[in-house]
């Protein structure tokens, strides 16, 4: 035998969540893959991530870092989510994601939010993602965002709360499909041992969705993906969607517009084009009415759009919904459009605009996470605590500056998961990116989703820009018989702001809720009179 | 099919074979230089960059001989930078490239980027480039769907194949050496095909003559040629033009029925220059494709309010 186990000298970090570990005790989840890893002796164990570690290099698992491809770290031990904890993702990323919908075309409409002063109309107006250039457009299907990845992250007492929300083009659902396929040759016994809701369907629902979405009178709408370039971080995914959806992936100059319709150049002269699933930014999707100098997009796209005669996907302006500084009011969003209380909640945040919310933090930034409001991969963020003094002076600066540009938030401690670093199994922190994909009748959120491990000791930011990995993220299907019932909607307290038809629509369900209820206390009753016979 | 990613396929099947050909060249070149006693190596080390178009400087050797055909990354007919070529292009087109093929081709890649080549003996190298190539070669075969992108990949293969026979061809009419046709087949792969067909009369009117004219062998010109040609016309297919309104396919099947009418006995007259000729047929019909084809793919340039 070996002189050390796997897990033998495991830190269980105080004061944060270990998703493995409580104390010294395995939890519940975790038992048997606990019991199969520790079973293979270390250097099986390291075998085998090299083995991972190959894989993506020979497939070209790669995200690219200024120019240079690099493998995306994978790491051997999955992460797992029980299926009650996963039921209440699900709900709050579907509850999330319909709130915003309503949310962008309130903003990009009559704009009733900012009249019954559930937020600000500068809170909007100020967003450099706001595009009046889109407002008055009604995307085909009343879908404006397609795809959506909200952030989550675990804290020490184990709650699931939203860090952020990516609602203009969320990457990262290709290494959900690719971790799970090299992981099951790298340690097939585990997974023999588990019951994994599968991930393979989702670009098979994307492209349901993106093809529910064409513009109306389209019976066979053609999609394309249109990536920036080979040289984008994110060029693998573009690639492996467009290839498991059986589209063709299209750059700018592929495309042309022609009396306010999009045609791609083939071998055989232009074909019309009804849906895009774009993965460029808004600035540079259409140099007509953005970045006149961008050679990413397509002169003429916006005009098609409004038009009717292609649907963009995610919708131009999407940016908005994202903002971090709407992030804070995503929680009045819900309960104003939805009539609903939030399912997962923020993080504490403030607003850092406000004045009286400035002066409560700004001589403590040091023991604060300070983020851009439009800042993405991690860029630009200021954890307090890790900062030097300079730093924090020169955040201060920019800070008051600024303020719309920033939000400050408390240091989280994010859950940790037992990960394979050089020295053996250690804890490190991970996110959750769970992908949610709309098709205007329903949002669909896939079981599974993106954790990213950040690979440093005590790190905290997890990108992958910023040197993390990932893991393979498996959501148990329920056993049978044990399947969960979601969780009934909580209302709001009474007198909350909500808006006109989310009053209307809750007013007429509440009768049915209550003959749903008697009537199944009916059935109940029924059965326990016949269970004795 | 999009034109960027026929021209990309395209490009894939000339990088390849552009690296297999020279591998093959080379491994004979150097066994040569150093096998036969009357050979002048200097000599042959000139004529072989200048028949592959590279400029030889002062230091003309079989070390620069390795360096510019083989390792040297800017030298655009290394074979490094020829799979290099190959492997980006395969990553430009990758959602059309079939999962294992483009597989096949980034290992590769890999192992010469981790330095694989200059690491092994030259002549196991050329092996292993070979045989690289084979394995990609017959992943493709076995799993693309015989469509467009199929005919852009055989066509650029087929009009290096043309180019780079046309090479080898050139450059043993130059040489003095007795063995210069014996070379040139071996490094076709031809060898052992042309000693079966030519059984005793191996004379060199017999070797050019198998070389290019060979209905047989997959390597000749000829058949090299028709390959191309089908493939155009496949392509053209569905244009309302004839086939032979195809440039690309008029320029090669002239240059075809001059080699193939060509008098027997007058097969050796001349035939540098008429090597020469079908290098530059190569290249305009090259070009004649690129305009037929791909010029979709060139990015067209928005100034302020026109296109």
């Amino acid at each position: 035998m070996h002189v050390f186990a796997t897990f033998d000298r495991y830190p269980t970090p105080s004061g944060v969540y270990d998703e493995m570990f409580d104390g010294e005790a395995v939890r519940a989840a975790y038992s048997r893959i606990h019991g199969r890893v520790t079973a293979l002796s270390p250097e099986e164990l390291r075998a085998r991530a090299d083995f991972l570690a190959r894989s993506y290099v020979d497939q070209g698992v790669t995200f690219d870092i200024g120019g240079e491809e690099q493998p995306f770290p994978l790491d051997i031990l999955p992460r797992v989510i029980d299926a009650p904890s996963w039921q209440v993702i699900e709900q709050g990323v579907k509850q999330r994601v319909k709130a915003l919908e309503a949310f962008l075309d309130d903003v990009y409409g009559p704009g009733q939010c900012f009249v019954d002063g559930v937020l600000p109309r500068r809170v909007v107006a100020t967003s450099p993602h706001f595009h009046r250039v889109v407002a008055g457009l009604t995307p085909p299907g009343g879908v404006r965002v397609h795809v959506s990845g909200i952030d989550l992250i675990r804290d020490s007492d184990g709650q699931f709360r939203v860090l952020e929300d990516n609602v203009r083009i969320p990457s990262g659902v290709s290494y959900v499909m690719t971790n799970r396929r090299v992981l099951t040759s790298a340690i097939p016994e585990v997974f023999a041992d588990h019951r994994i809701r599968p991930v393979r369907q989702y670009p098979h629902r994307l492209l349901e969705a993106l093809r529910a979405c064409a513009p109306s009178g389209v019976s066979e709408p053609t999609v394309v993906v249109l990536t920036p370039g080979v040289y984008n971080s994110a060029y693998f995914e573009h690639a492996l969607l467009a290839r498991m959806m059986g589209v063709r992936l299209v750059e700018g100059r592929d495309l042309v517009c022609q009396a306010g319709r999009v045609m791609v150049r083939t071998t055989s002269g232009l074909r019309q084009v009804h849906v895009i699933y774009r993965r460029v930014d808004d600035d540079f999707i259409d140099p007509m009415h953005f970045r006149g100098d961008s050679l990413l997009g397509c002169a003429g796209l916006v005009n098609a759009a409004h038009a009717g005669n292609v649907t963009i996907a995610n919708a131009i302006g999407n940016g908005v919904a994202d903002d971090k500084l709407v992030y804070t009011y995503v929680p009045d969003l819900i309960r104003y459009y939805l009539a609903e209380e939030p399912v997962l909640n923020n993080v504490r945040t403030w607003r850092l605009e406000e004045p009286d919310q400035r002066e409560e933090v700004i001589d403590r930034l040091d023991e604060l996470v300070v983020k851009p409001v439009d800042g993405s991969g991690g860029k630009g963020i200021i954890i307090g605590p890790q900062a030097s003094r300079a730093e924090i002076d020169k955040i201060r600066a920019h800070v008051l500056a600024r303020p719309r540009g920033w939000i400050a938030q408390p240091v989280v401690q994010l859950s940790t998961v037992p990960t394979m670093v050089p020295g053996g199994m250690r804890p490190r922190h991970v996110d959750l990116r769970p992908f949610a994909v709309n098709d205007g009748d329903d949002v669909w959120v896939l079981p599974g989703g993106l954790t990213r491990v950040a690979l440093g000791d005590g790190e905290l930011i997890v990108n992958s820009s910023r040197g993390g990995g990932s893991k393979d993220t498996w959501v148990l299907a329920p056993r049978k018989g044990a399947e969960v019932e979601p969780s009934p909607v909580r209302r709001p307290a009474p007198g909350s702001l909500i808006h006109p038809q989310a009053r209307k629509d809750s007013r007429a369900e509440h009768p049915d809720e209550r003959q749903t209820y008697t009537q199944q206390q009916q059935q109940q009753q029924g059965r326990s009179e016949v269970a004795p016979c | 099919m999009l034109s960027r990613i026929a021209e990309s396929l395209y490009w894939i099947g000339r990088y390849l074979e552009r690296a297999e050909d020279t591998a093959r060249i080379l491994d004979v070149h150097l066994y040569l230089t150093v096998e036969d006693p009357l050979a002048d190596p200097q000599a042959a080390d000139r004529l072989l960059l200048s028949v592959m178009g590279v400029p030889d400087g002062e230091d003309a050797g079989s070390s620069a001989v390795m360096q510019r055909l083989c390792y040297d990354t800017r030298s655009p007919s290394s074979i490094l930078a020829s799979l290099r070529g190959a492997r980006e292009s395969a990553r430009r087109s990758r959602e059309t490239v079939p999962t294992e093929m483009w597989e096949a081709v980034n290992t590769t890649w890999h192992a010469v980027q981790r330095g694989q080549l200059s690491a092994m003996r030259p002549a196991v190298a050329f092996r292993w480039v070979r045989e690289r190539c084979a394995v990609i070669t017959a992943t493709a075969d076995s799993t693309m769907s015989r469509d467009l992108g199929w005919q852009f990949l055989t066509l650029g293969r087929s009009l290096e194949r043309i180019d780079m026979t046309a090479r080898l061809v050139e450059a043993a009419a130059l040489t003095t050496s007795a063995s210069a046709w014996s070379t040139a087949l071996r490094s076709t792969g031809a060898h052992h095909a042309f000693v079966q067909w030519a059984s005793d009369q191996d004379s060199d009117l017999e070797s050019v003559e198998f070389l290019l004219l060979n209905r047989l062998f997959p390597r000749s010109v000829l058949t090299t040629l028709d390959t191309a040609i089908e493939a155009l016309i496949v392509l053209e297919a569905g244009s309302p033009q004839l086939a032979y309104d195809s440039e690309a396919a008029r320029l090669l099947g002239q240059a075809r029925a001059k080699l193939e009418f060509h008098e027997r006995a007058q097969m050796l007259d001349a035939l540098p220059e008429r090597m020469t000729a079908l290098q530059s047929t190569c290249a305009q019909a090259d070009a004649a494709i690129t305009r037929r084809f791909f010029e979709g793919a060139v990015a067209p340039q928005w100034h302020e309010g026109a296109l």
